[in-house]
This record gives C-alpha cells, structure tokens and sequence, in this order.
C-alpha cells in the first residue's frame, strides 16, 4: 500500500515539473531570431501576414502558450513549420519508435556487455584481463561517437562490405547493428567500469571475506550475495545513461541517416520549426519523468531486500 | 608506460606511411563490368537511388521551394513544357504552342492522351485550375511571384483581384491560352516549374492538406508516390498511366535526404547510393584518382558572389574600397585549389547563357600582382594602411564550403592589404533574415541560381526595388537599363541592354564576383541516360540501370 | 578555525595526498597534464606558423619533418601542429571555464539550500528535480543555435545546465556538515548565516569539489566536441580538440593524420583527468562509489 501511495505522490509531483518544462521550452523557442518564414525569396507583406494569421503568430505569447498547452493536452502538438505536408504529432509517432528501438537496444546492449565485462574484471582484478578491460574501458570514454560512428562504417560497411552504411533499409536488424554499437560503446565502457569497481568493492566487504573463509564455493558467492548489492550502483547509473543515449542517438541519427527524433530535433532547431523542436523536448521530458520514476521505484524494490540478506 | 608505446607506435604508423605521396585506393569492390557485352544491356532490378540533400518541406507543386522538392516534382508531374536529358525545351504536358504576333499571347495544343496516375484524362483547365491555385494567396505559396508575368498575376497575389482574372483560360479539353502582361522571352522556360504545374482537382477537393501524401496523390507525370517517411526517404514507382510509360525504365526511384554531404559520400561507396547531390571540396582529390569515371562535373546557371552592405559604412559611397577588395583576391586559387571542382573565376554576376558570355570587368585580364598592387593602390586612396587597417565581418550560412572559401579570402585579404576580418555564421534561416534587414551585414555571401535560361533572372537581383537586393544598390541609370530590357523582344538588343547594364553594374563594384557554379555529381557507371545540363534537370524517366557483374580477370581490392 | 580544527583539515589533507601519490595511474596521469599544459601554451610560439596561415601548395600535406609541418597540414594548408596546441588552449579553457561557472552555481546553491533546510530546501531541491527532468543537452543546443555562438556563451551554457549534479552532491553534503560542532561554535560565537556558509562549510566541500571538478572537465570537453559535430561549438579562426576531430573524422581514409593527432590529445586528456578524478576519490571519499559521475 505504501507502495502506491509513493508512486502517486510522485505521479503528481511530475505534473508542476511538466508545465515547467513546457513553459521554459515554449519561450527559449519564441525568444529565438529568425522566423519560420524566411527563406530566400522574399515573401509578399501579405502572403506573410497570411502565413502568421494562419499559424496564430501574431497572438500573445502567454496567450499562444495556453493555447498549445491545450492542445498538447489532447495529442495535438501543432503542425510542423518545417515539414509542411506533416503534424508534428505525426512526425514525432513515427520518429519514436526508430529512436525507441535504438536507443532501448543500445541500454540492453550496455547493460548486459558492461556488467559482463566488469565482473570479468573484477573477478580477475590486477590480470591482464583486468588491464585490458580497464584499457577497452577509458577508449569508450574518450573516443567521442562522431568519430566511432564513421570508423565503424568504414570498417564495416567500405572495406568489409558486411553491413549497410546508412538508411532504415527494409527495418531489418542488418541496418541496426552499426547505429546501436556507435551508441552503446561508450556506454558499455561506463559500465564496465562501474561494475568493475562496484564488484570489488563488495568482493572486499567483510560479509564475503566471511562466506569465502568458510568454504563457500565462489560461484554461489557471486550470485547469491555479490550481484544484488554490485547492480545498485548501475541502477542508479541508469538515469544518466539513458540522457547519454538520448543526445548520442543525435549524432548517431544524423551520421546513419536514421529518421529517429534526435535527428528531428537538430534539424527543427536549426531550421526554426518552433512546434517540432517543443513537441520533441516536452516529449523527451515526459519520456525521463516517467523513467526517473520507474528508476526510483526499481532503487525501492532492490534495496529493502538487501538490508534483509545483511 | 602502455601509453607511450601506443603513441610511438601510431606516430610510427603516420609518419612511416607517410613516405609514399599517391593516395591509396581501398574503394571496396568496384571492378565490375558494367552494361555487359554490348555496353547496354540493362539489369533486372531498375531501381534508381539518389541522394537529394535536405527533406522537401512539401510535396504541394504550389507551395514547393528549393532544388529538393523540385527534383521529386519532376518525376510526379509533367509541366507543360518539358527538357530533355541536355536541357533542350520540348513538349510536356502541351504537344504544341504558338506564340501570337505581339508576344503577349500563348496558345498550348494538350496532348491527346495525356493522362493523370488514376486514370483521368489531363485537360486544359487543370492547368487553368494549377496556375489558379498558384497565384491565390490562400494557397499561401512563397513562389507565387514567379508568375508575375502572366496576366493580372501581380494583382491577385496582392490580394486586390480574384484568382479567376488571371489571364489564362481554356478553350474545351485540348486548348490553352495564356496572356502575358508584357512580352517574355524566357516565359517557356517557368513552365517547367513546379509552380506552374497542373492539379488534380477532385483530389485536392476531397483531401485538403493531404493531398500531397502517398496513396491520395495524384500526378501526371512518369512516377507516383508511394512512400514518404520523413528524414528517411521517399519511394517513387512507376507511374503506369503516364501517356510515355512505355519508354520509362526504371520501377522504383528512392529519394534519400541525407543533408551530411560526408554521409552520403559513404553510402555512395558502401555502393548504396547511385546519385550524390554533391560533393565535398576536400575529398576531389581522392575522388578524382579512385573514382574518376563517377564524377560528373558541368557548368550550372549560378553566380556566387559576396555582396557589400552599400547603405552603410564603410562601404556606402566607396567605390575604391569596394575595387579594392574584390581586386585582391586571387580567384584561380579558389577555383582550383580551395574548391577544385572546375568552377569558373567569375567578374561579373551573370553566368553564361546561350549567346550571352559573360561580361568581365576590364581588369579581368591582368596578373594577380597587377590587381594586388592596384588593390593596395585603392585600399591607400580609401584611407586604410597597415597602420590603420579595415575591420570587416563576413556574414555566411553554415556549410563547410562556405567557410573554406571566406578563410581563403581573408588570409588573402590579409595578406595582401592588412585587412582582419572576422568570420560569422548562422543557420539559412536566421542568414536569410540578417542579410535582408541589411542592419548589420558588412559583407555577405550570396549565390543565385537562374530560374529560368535568361540573364535577366540575375540582372534583376540589383534592381534598386527589388527584395532580393540585399546589397542595396541603387543605380538609376541600371534601374532604367533593367526596365528597358523588360519590354523588349527576345532578341541581341535586349541583351545588348543586358551587357551595358552588367558595365554599369561593375564600375560601381557593389558585389564581389567569385565564381560561376558548376554542379558536381557523384553518378554510379551503373546510370545511364542522365547528362550534365545548365540548369541541373534531371528526370527520372530517362534513366536506364545497366547490368553489372563481376570482372573474372583480376580480385585486387 | 580553532587550532583543533586545523589540525583535522591538516591531516586529512596530508592523508588523502598521501594515498593519491601511491596511485600511479593518477599520478603519471598530473604530470601528463603539466607537460600537455606547457605544450599548448608554449607550442604555438615555438612554431614558425600561425593558427591562421594558409599555404595553398601544402594543402592536406602528411607529416613532414622537411617541410616543419610535423602533424601535417589541413584542407587549407594550415600547420596541424599549431592548431592542436591551439585548439588545446581553447578546450582545456572551455573545460575549466565552464566546470568553474557550474562549480560556483553548484555549490552556491546546494550549500545555502541545505544550510537553510526545512521549505527553502525543499523548494529549491525541488527547482533542482525539475530541471533534472529536462533533456539537458537540448537546452544547450536551443541555446547555443537561438542566442548565437560566441565562445562565451559556450561557458555559461554549458556551466548553467551542468551544475545541477554538484548542487545535489553539495546540499547533501551540507546536511552532514550542519550537524557537526564546528557550525553550532560559529553560531554561538554570532556570525551570520552567509558567513557560516561561506566560511566554514564551503572548504570542508573541497574535497568533493576537486573529484568533481576532476571528473566533469572530460565531461564538458566532449561537450563542446559534440556542439562542434552540429557546427554550434567554438568558431574559426578559433578551433577547439573537438572541432578538428570533427574535421579529421570527416577525411579519415583522405588524410588521416588530420584526426589521429587531434585525436591522440584528446584521448590522452580525458584518460589523465579520469584517472586523476578516480585517484582523487579514492583518496578523499572512498566510500562514494556510488556516485558514477559520468
């Protein structure tokens, strides 16, 4: 019951964040120069008051806030300024599931390498395996994507031939490889690292110095006491990792030519497409609010049960 | 310790490899045989993939802009007039026309069998119901203008007369007329825009704003749309109700908006693309040893040039000055060094056109130590020196080419003058708006590419009224040329007016000629049927995939 | 400070200095930044070349010791060399700068929210949740494409949207240190609150603020690397580690070297200030692990 009430004092707590970030978002948009308009040949004055007319430009800006509010509350996040033949509910329904599919399988990606190559580590601290893998992890760390993303293509896709450059393809995982190593491997470094170094910490703690001089065999060490308290840390990591993935999968995007919303938003920033670029941020945000929840009660769950085993 | 052997060993790589000077050509597997044996057999899948840089804003022909859109529109409409694959006006839509004695009233003769994807037949008034639409301000169209030549246009996009006074009108299904406000000698060649197409009523009637998505267009000409995703790409399959349908080849026709010229270049060589829109300066080296029979260089209709801000200091009222720095840069340098495509030094605004070369100013000739000399000359009669030097600002919209080529022309400005020059970039949008509130550009980049095969697509930039004359240049005597040359006949009169305005033009210097365009394509050998053309047309419906299959003889890489 | 306090400060300092000499890697890592510090402010004047000079017979030249362009050249005949150590100049400032500016924000306001506690704290924890919530990045993007790309704005915007972690760390160690004796003497001997805060809560952070500062610098390098991919980081004749990674990542299979050495320093950089952060942790705060600030 407790449980509940947690996850809808939360809930409602997320609403006033949500309006801020909407009314925050709304005015760094409308403070921006250059308008949607512009563009080479100039437009009749009245062609252009036409065009604002018709888009409510010429409104009040708190007044074509609510306006928007309203309408978002209902799906509706306006047309796009840049893509004219489109709604930005449109566009947004069908960049997320690409963005969506990248980007999850780049954290399944993380998670499952990094923890794995972090354990490896730790368990044989001070070995080369330990060198290597700590070596593997600062390369992630430091080779930013836009520079992992070309190597891979080129590796790949030139020289070997064995996976596409680019483009969705026909959907098939053939055009998801490249994409979601560029997006995961600095990730993956990340939490090797964590791991590694949450791992030996715990491997350190007197509880399993305890188990281990009494004869426990390691194996049932590891799974039983070791991992449960080793995860916390990367379950607390989750949250960064998933913002590290969002603005990487804008990079990712763009270079792989993929049609998710990381690369609608630098394209709507860039070209001045207002409704685009809120649509997407008040997207996203809601996006992190619900995770951050999740996260929060995911923390919940695995930390009581720890303070029983101990 | 792991550290220093790893950065002794790459400096190894770079520095031990670095002996050899040619580039090494690791293309992937590119010997192939292409056309088999006679050259021109043609393979079994006719798809054709081409890279079409930014994402179309819409697929409405009224309310298109920019190369994109047109590049699509042209395969899924048919204007009344068409091009061949070498640029040359033929029929489209209209199998004839005839133009009346006083120039100011054309007759088109539609095509008999003519059709429309869904099996209607392509009449005169869809054309009427098209050139309508376009000037209706409701239709909220950013190129309308371009049809100010045609009777009333000007007053119905203004708002002050109705769509139906525009002086076009069919008489029955197979006959339009169409009049002009004055004789226009290039008036053929708008028909080939997007904004003169015809539409399909019902379709636009019954569907709204939507009617531009797959599934509920409708076009005329050889393709149809099928798919459209967003930043993806867009499908195109054959249009089977195209009246020359049987002469089309291809099935499917990708339109990919890859605006990262490097992305693109990469999928070219994953060989998943078979047309690039163009190409980056710094990889034509590379290009031009490993894949020389994939580029394709031609000259374009497009001036590019710096323009002065000449309503403000320092450049207001200071023709020296202006010389000056236009004499100081050494134009072969950019040409072929900085850009190394081909393009051709210009000192003039307008490119050449049919029996109009371009008319250099009288200093063209001279060496670049000539110009520098009498550059400095300038810049010390303007009252600059080292000691005092000009601070100046060049404005340019962000793209890799642009900045390459403003560095050169600082460096070159510093060098030779002293002058220090500042660089600053804004996204197209936010530059467009700068530059036309002339408040605070100093100096702006610019490039124009001809709407239509005539000079005076360029010459009427710097008419004092017109919008699009950022510089602010105001002549009287160039005013009254570009009028006169208005209402003149085609003819070598009009374009001696033409020439004598471009004289005028260049004593003034209130722009800064660089170079003329030529468009660079990648293209696949794979393609046929596509050639290099002035103003850049290509059309789908011309194009053949020729078979390819392995070479037997040799596997190097 | 009473003497008695000293003394505690002291220790813990020598402690922590102590541990952090053990570990090589951090080490190794401090002196690899003093000989890269000196290498980009000294590079330059050693060179024959300047950032900006073209030569357009040496465009995209390899390295040559011959012709004294030893990393080569660039797309427009620029010295590569020259660059890098420029371009170092530029992202070790950006780095500082604007760890600096979040440092300040930071620490200003977790310290005086968790001095004050009850509302206040909350409210302002609150604030801190909210912009927690915002794709951060975004903001950064919005801001450097709307209100123009001067290096400065680089600082603030990065700075302004990266302090909230160190609020969040500093409030919560201000909570801790509000209970200790020390606060409750300077309360009984009648200084303010604003004193209090800024005079004796504040250096007990350093220690939390050194590993942060430490850790976040990479941090807002790569930053301003990806600002540069989407052409919003710091402008020619200017450049930036990122910016000419960029550049060189576009003309790997051309020219090669133009991302290699770039890249080398980069790299280099971020492991050493990584490693320093981890030593510096470890010494001062062995038992934060949890906090991953990466």
């Amino acid at each position: 019951m407790g449980n509940l009430k947690f996850i809808f004092s939360r809930l409602l707590g997320a609403i006033p964040t949500l309006l801020a970030l909407v009314c925050l978002a709304f005015f760094l948009v409308k403070a921006a120069p250059g308008g949607p308009f512009d563009m080479e040949r100039s437009l009749p004055e009245e062609v252009e008051a036409n065009l604002r007319a018709a888009y409510n430009l010429d409104d009040p800006l708190p007044k074509q806030l609510i306006k928007y509010i309203g309408d978002v509350l209902q799906g509706d996040f306006g047309p796009s300024f840049q893509y004219r033949d489109f709604s930005v509910t449109e566009l947004i329904m069908s960049g997320f599931p690409v963005s969506l599919r990248l980007g999850a399988t780049a954290i399944l990606v993380a998670l499952f390498f990094g923890t794995l190559i972090g354990a490896v580590a730790a368990l044989n601290q001070n070995t080369k395996i330990d060198y290597v893998v700590m070596f593997f992890g600062m390369t992630g760390i430091s080779v930013p994507n836009f520079v992992m993303a070309p190597l891979l293509i080129l590796l790949f896709a030139i020289f070997l031939n064995l996976l596409p450059a680019g483009g969705l393809g026909d959907g098939s995982i053939n055009n998801m490889i490249l994409p979601v190593a560029a997006l995961a491997f600095p990730q993956v470094a990340y939490i090797a690292r964590l791991t590694r170094g949450s791992m030996i910490e715990v491997l350190g703690s007197n509880f399993v110095r305890t188990a281990k001089a009494q004869g426990i065999p390691m194996q049932y060490i590891v799974l039983r006491h070791v991992l449960k308290p080793t995860l916390l840390p990367i379950v607390s990591y989750l949250g960064p990792a998933t913002a590290a993935i969002i603005t990487g999968s804008v990079v990712v995007e763009q270079i792989f030519g993929l049609p998710g919303l990381g690369r609608y938003f630098v394209q709507g920033a860039l070209n001045r497409d207002y409704t685009l670029v809120l649509g997407v941020v008040v997207f996203y945000g809601c996006l992190i609010i619900s995770f951050n929840l999740l996260v929060d009660i995911l923390y919940g769950f695995i930390d009581p049960k720890i303070k029983t085993n101990r | 310790m792991r550290l220093k052997v790893l950065t002794l060993s790459l400096l190894l790589f770079v520095f031990g490899c670095g002996k050899k000077q040619e580039i090494d050509c690791i293309v992937g597997n590119q010997d192939v045989i292409v056309g088999g044996k006679t050259g021109q057999e043609l393979s079994s899948t006719q798809v054709f993939r081409k890279n079409n840089g930014t994402e179309p804003g819409t697929l409405d022909p009224h309310r298109a802009e920019g190369v994109p859109a047109s590049n699509v529109l042209r395969d899924l409409f048919e204007g009344l007039v068409m091009e061949d694959p070498s640029g040359r006006y033929i029929p489209g839509a209209a199998k004839s026309w005839v133009l009346s004695e006083d120039a100011k009233t054309y007759v088109f003769t539609m095509r008999d069998n003519g059709k429309w994807s869904n099996g209607d037949d392509v009449k005169a008034d869809d054309f009427v119901y098209g050139l309508r639409r376009s000037v209706d301000p409701s239709t909220l169209s950013n190129y309308s203008s371009m049809l100010y030549p045609i009777k009333n246009a000007r007053d119905i996009v203004l708002g002050k007369k109705d769509p139906e006074t525009l002086g076009v009108r069919s008489e029955g299904p197979r006959t339009l007329i169409i009049e002009l406000e004055e004789p226009t000698p290039y008036f053929l060649s708008l028909l080939t825009h997007a904004t003169t197409y015809a539409a399909h009523r019902p379709t636009v009637e019954k569907f709204g704003a939507q009617f531009t998505r797959p599934g509920n267009l409708v076009g005329n000409g050889a393709f149809r749309l099928e798919e459209w995703r967003v930043q993806s790409h867009i499908k195109l399959a054959r249009n089977t109700e195209y009246w020359d349908n049987k002469n089309t080849n291809l099935e499917e026709v990708y339109y990919y908006p890859l605006d990262d010229t490097n992305s693109s270049f990469k999928r070219y060589r994953a060989q998943e693309l078979d047309f690039t829109e163009t190409v980056l300066a710094e990889q034509l080296p590379w290009i031009r040893q490993c894949l020389p029979n994939d580029l394709k260089i031609s000259p374009y209709f497009g001036s590019y040039y710096y323009g002065f801000n000449n309503t403000q200091p320092p450049f207001k009222d200071n023709p020296k000055l202006r010389t000056a720095l236009s004499m100081a840069i050494d134009r072969s340098v950019i040409t072929d060094i900085i850009l190394g495509a081909g393009q051709i030094p210009s000192y003039s605004l307008v490119p050449p056109v049919k029996t109009f070369k371009a008319v250099p100013a009288n200093w063209a000739e001279w060496t670049q130590e000539k110009k520098n000399q009498e550059a400095q000359k300038l810049y010390r009669a303007s009252g600059f020196s080292k000691e005092n030097p000009l601070e100046v600002e060049i404005l340019y919209n962000t793209s890799d080419n642009h900045k390459r080529v403003a560095l050169a022309i600082a460096a070159m400005w510093k060098q030779t003058l002293g002058v220090k020059t500042t660089l600053r970039n804004q996204e197209w949008k936010v530059f467009l708006e700068t530059r036309r509130l002339k408040q605070e550009t100093q100096i702006y980049r610019a490039g124009w590419i001809g709407d239509y095969d005539d000079p005076y697509t360029f010459s009427q930039l710097l008419h004092s009224e017109n919008e699009m004359n950022h510089a602010g240049y105001s002549n009287e005597e160039y005013d009254e040329l570009i009028k006169l040359a208005a209402t003149k006949n085609a003819g070598e009169d009009r374009l001696n007016i033409l020439r004598q305005a471009e004289k005028t033009m260049l004593e003034d210097m209130p722009i800064i000629p660089i170079y003329f365009y030529v468009s660079q394509h990648l293209i696949s050998p794979r393609v046929s049927g596509l050639e290099g053309n002035v103003m850049d047309h290509h059309y789908s419906k011309y194009v053949r995939i020729l078979k390819t299959e392995a070479a037997t003889n040799n596997g190097q890489p | 400070m009473s003497s008695c306090e000293k003394n505690k400060s002291n220790s813990l300092l020598s402690d922590a200095w102590r541990v952090l000499k053990k570990n090589k890697a951090a080490a190794t890592s401090a002196w690899v930044m003093v000989v890269m510090g000196l290498m980009v402010i000294f590079g330059p004047l050693v060179s024959p070349f300047a950032l900006d000079q073209t030569d357009w017979y040496q465009i995209s030249a390899q390295p040559d010791l011959a012709s004294g362009h030893i990393f080569g050249t660039d797309d427009l005949g620029r010295d590569l060399f020259v660059r890098v150590m420029h371009g170092g100049r530029i992202s070790l400032m950006v780095g500082l700068v604007a760890t600096m500016v979040s440092v300040i924000i930071g620490v200003s306001y977790g310290s005086i929210s968790g001095f004050i506690g009850g509302k206040t704290d909350a409210i302002m924890m609150r604030v801190v949740d909210v912009l927690y919530a915002m794709p951060f990045l975004f903001f950064v993007i919005l801001l450097m494409v709307f209100f123009g790309r001067s290096i400065f704005l680089i600082f603030v915007a990065i700075g302004a949207v990266n302090w909230l972690d160190i609020a969040r760390i500093v409030r919560g160690q201000t909570l801790n240190l509000k209970g200790k004796e020390f606060v409750d003497a300077a309360r009984a001997g009648g200084a303010t609150t604003t004193r209090i805060v800024f005079k004796h809560i504040v250096p007990n952070l350093l220690g939390l603020v050194v590993v942060y500062v430490a850790l976040t610098v990479p941090q807002v390098i790569l930053v301003e690397s990806f600002l540069s991919f989407l052409g919003l980081g710091v402008q020619e004749p200017m450049t930036s580690w990122g910016a000419l990674v960029n550049q060189g990542a576009r003309q790997m299979e051309t020219s090669p070297w133009m991302l290699l050495f770039p890249g080398m320093f980069l790299a280099t950089t971020l492991f050493c200030f990584n490693f320093i952060g981890d030593g510096l942790r470890d010494a001062l705060d062995p038992k934060d692990r949890t906090r991953e600030s990466g």
